[in-house]
């Protein structure tokens, strides 16, 4: 793609001990693109997740964002940039209600109160301009489905306007139904220019939704594959390296091309 | 850009028909007074009961005693127990929000003599001005509070752990505080004792508070109401709000007519019901009240928001400390005297039953500091009762025990289906 990446990483290392859990691994990402990031257990997704979160800040390599080399080693960093994350356990407080916990840390006041009412009426807007559906901003998010607090929490991470979200396992513990929920919601994310990292384990879904899918494996990069010009089968041999050699080799070759 | 979905190709664009369409199983609040009750039978079957039980429960201990003997509805027992109460109500409002974070607190019985004994000795004996030693006394228990969460919040010590060590060692340095005097009697014109006993003797005082306090009620939820509907979110009715008014109103005025028919309105209960009110305003309508709900909801979720939340446990325990003191001011006042057997007894216990009696949950993130109030007025009514008849301290102990198991049974059970309901 010929603009700037917003978030572009490269050769990120990072080890654990006697671990090397990430070795120069490399990625873009896209405004209004989503980027399924795939492999095996182990491959250091997570690790690759945390090393853009700001959690585990890499030992080696360069992050970008929107061209300009910038170090990320808080959480907080990767927020004021402008990247969300949503973990697998959402980290909601179930006690609190929907619109509490979509403005938890960010609250709305007015004169030193909270301002419930504009921030009731933010909730509904965002809500609707995603087309969640739940039964009432006011109810304890304990009372909702897995669907429902996944789209919650994806919905949360809007509340700051970023432009890169992170979502990891977003549809691992979902019935049918509410996966579809979920990746509706991915979609309308890209359409509304956000560049999108999916995590996922799930093939169906990542061929689904996902404009571009990164392969890892054993902390390495295993081949970028682009949706509309690859197969289930393709990914999956790379995700347990079966085709090592083949596609691999090809793929660093294009992006050095392309460099 | 190719939008094939493969098998949920269905709902290719954001389905245009998802934001309108009403799904019958939403929860649509029906207008008017209907909606309002079948709201209210909805909350008791999925197990928010709130403060309905405390509630029942006063109403059943009333009735009781004063069925069993006249004197104990009179307008003097009742007068009496509105004063008797502050003390151990305010001591339970800190534990209440100690509870919201999940947390137990069980120093708050030394610490409340402690900080007696620092008054008594500070002013009484070494003549210290008597606003002063007040105030030394009370910041002595917020230091108690920040030193407990300090050990518990930063080093990771386990709360009941913490303040288990420090019940045993404050009341160890109440009694080096108070050295060889063991009791220091404090005058009946020490500011301690007068925070006390002062009442209002003008039936206008009782009446006036009652009247402000139901018309700032009326106030707000009318200008919350007008603020709610010019901004198109949901808003509370005006019949419910006049409803709410009216009970409010009935519980105030009925109140301040029994202690006009006695003395007047207590100074020690007027302060206890603005504290209530203004620390009620701080958990539901600050940043800080939402904080301490969060940590005690879900602690990495809060930490992940950006809550600080070592910040909110230390200060929630100083929190806990303060009123300690404040309590323990109260029932200096009340014997007007700081001994060695200050904040000793069963006052630990009678503090956390008030709090967990009075709606508040031990399992954090759900509860209000006027469960504090309800719930000194069950353990109050109790002993006052049980004085009149002259049941002896051993069977009161028993009576108050199964008092306190029973409040976390109804807890724990409503927990259970408030989780059976998908409410918790």
């Amino acid at each position: 793609m010929p603009e700037t990446p917003v978030l572009t990483l490269r050769g990120i290392s990072k080890r654990f001990g006697a671990v090397q859990a990430l070795s120069g691994f490399d990625l873009e990402v896209h405004s209004g693109e989503v980027v399924a990031l795939v492999g095996d257990n182990g491959a250091g997704k997570s690790t690759a997740v945390k090393a853009i979160a700001g959690v585990n800040p890499p030992d080696e390599g360069v992050i970008e964002w929107e061209g300009r080399p910038v170090s990320i080693n808080r959480p907080h960093d990767a927020q004021n940039l402008g990247i969300a994350t949503v973990y697998q356990d959402l980290a909601l407080c179930d006690n609190l209600d929907v619109v509490a916990n979509l403005f938890l840390g960010r609250e709305l006041r007015r004169f030193g109160v909270l301002d419930e009412v504009r921030m009731d009426k933010r909730s509904r807007q965002l809500l609707d301009t995603l087309s969640i559906r739940i039964p009432s901003v006011r109810i304890p998010v304990a009372s909702l489905s897995g669907g429902q607090r996944q789209t919650v929490a994806i919905a949360r991470s809007l509340i700051g306007e970023p432009k890169v979200v992170i979502l990891d396992e977003p549809t691992a513990a979902l019935g049918v139904e509410q996966t579809a929920e979920v990746l509706d919601l991915v979609e309308r994310l890209r359409d509304r220019g956000l560049g999108t990292i999916l995590i996922s384990h799930n093939m169906v879904d990542v061929m689904a939704v996902a404009d571009r899918i990164a392969v890892m494996r054993l902390g390495r990069n295993n081949g970028f594959f682009d949706k509309r010009a690859t197969t289930t089968e393709e990914i999956i041999s790379a995700i347990t390296g079966a085709t090592e050699s083949a596609v691999t080799r090809r793929q660093a070759r294009k992006r050095e091309e392309e460099r | 850009m190719s939008r094939d979905r493969g098998p949920d190709a269905s709902a290719q664009e954001p389905a245009p028909d998802a934001v309108p369409a009403v799904d019958t199983r939403l929860l649509v609040r029906e207008e008017g007074l209907k909606g309002y009750l079948t709201e209210f039978r909805r909350k008791m079957r999925s197990g928010e009961l709130g403060s309905l039980p405390v509630v029942i429960a006063v109403i059943i201990i009333w009735t009781v005693f004063g069925s069993l003997d006249s004197t104990f509805l009179s307008a003097q027992n009742l007068s009496d127990l509105s004063q008797q109460i502050v003390g151990t109500g305010m001591i339970a409002v800190g534990i209440v929000f100690v509870l919201l974070l999940g947390e137990i607190d069980l120093s708050v019985g030394s610490v409340s003599g402690l900080c007696a004994a620092l008054f008594a000795v500070l002013n009484v004996l070494n003549g210290m001005n008597e606003w002063l030693a007040l105030l030394v006394a009370l910041a002595g228990g917020a230091a108690v509070g920040l030193i407990h969460g300090f050990f518990f919040a930063k080093v990771g010590v386990p709360a009941f752990v913490v303040t288990l060590a420090g019940n045993l060692a404050w009341n160890g340095l109440m009694l080096q505080v108070l050295g060889t005097s063991g009791t220091v009697n404090i005058p009946g014109e020490s500011i301690v004792s007068k925070l006390y006993s002062t009442i209002f003797h003008s039936p206008a005082a009782a009446y006036v508070t009652a009247a402000v306090g139901v018309g700032l009620f009326l106030a707000a939820s009318l200008l919350d109401a007008r603020r709610r509907r010019a901004a198109r979110v949901p808003f509370r009715p005006v019949a419910e709000i006049v409803l709410r008014t009216v009970v409010i109103a009935a519980i105030a005025f009925a109140a301040a007519y029994i202690l006009n028919q006695y003395r007047g309105l207590p100074l020690a209960l007027l302060i206890f019901l603005i504290l209530l009110v203004v620390l009620d305003f701080v958990l539901r309508r600050t940043t800080y009240g939402r904080q301490i709900f969060a940590v005690g909801g879900n602690i990495e979720g809060a930490r992940r928001a950006g809550i600080s939340v070592p910040f909110i446990r230390m200060t929630v325990f100083m929190v806990a400390g303060t009123m300690a003191a404040a309590g323990g001011i109260f029932l200096a006042g009340q014997i007007q005297s700081a001994s060695q057997t200050s904040g000793g007894g069963n006052l630990l216990m009678n503090v956390i039953a008030a709090a967990v009696i009075g709606g508040t949950s031990l399992f954090g993130g759900r509860g209000s500091v006027w469960s504090a109030l309800l719930g000194a007025l069950v353990i109050g009514s109790i002993q006052s009762g049980m004085n009149i008849m002259g049941v002896s301290n051993a069977v009161q102990f028993m009576i108050t025990g199964s008092v306190l198991l029973a409040a976390v049974v109804v807890d724990s059970l409503s927990r259970r289906t408030q989780k059976a309901a998908g409410r918790a």
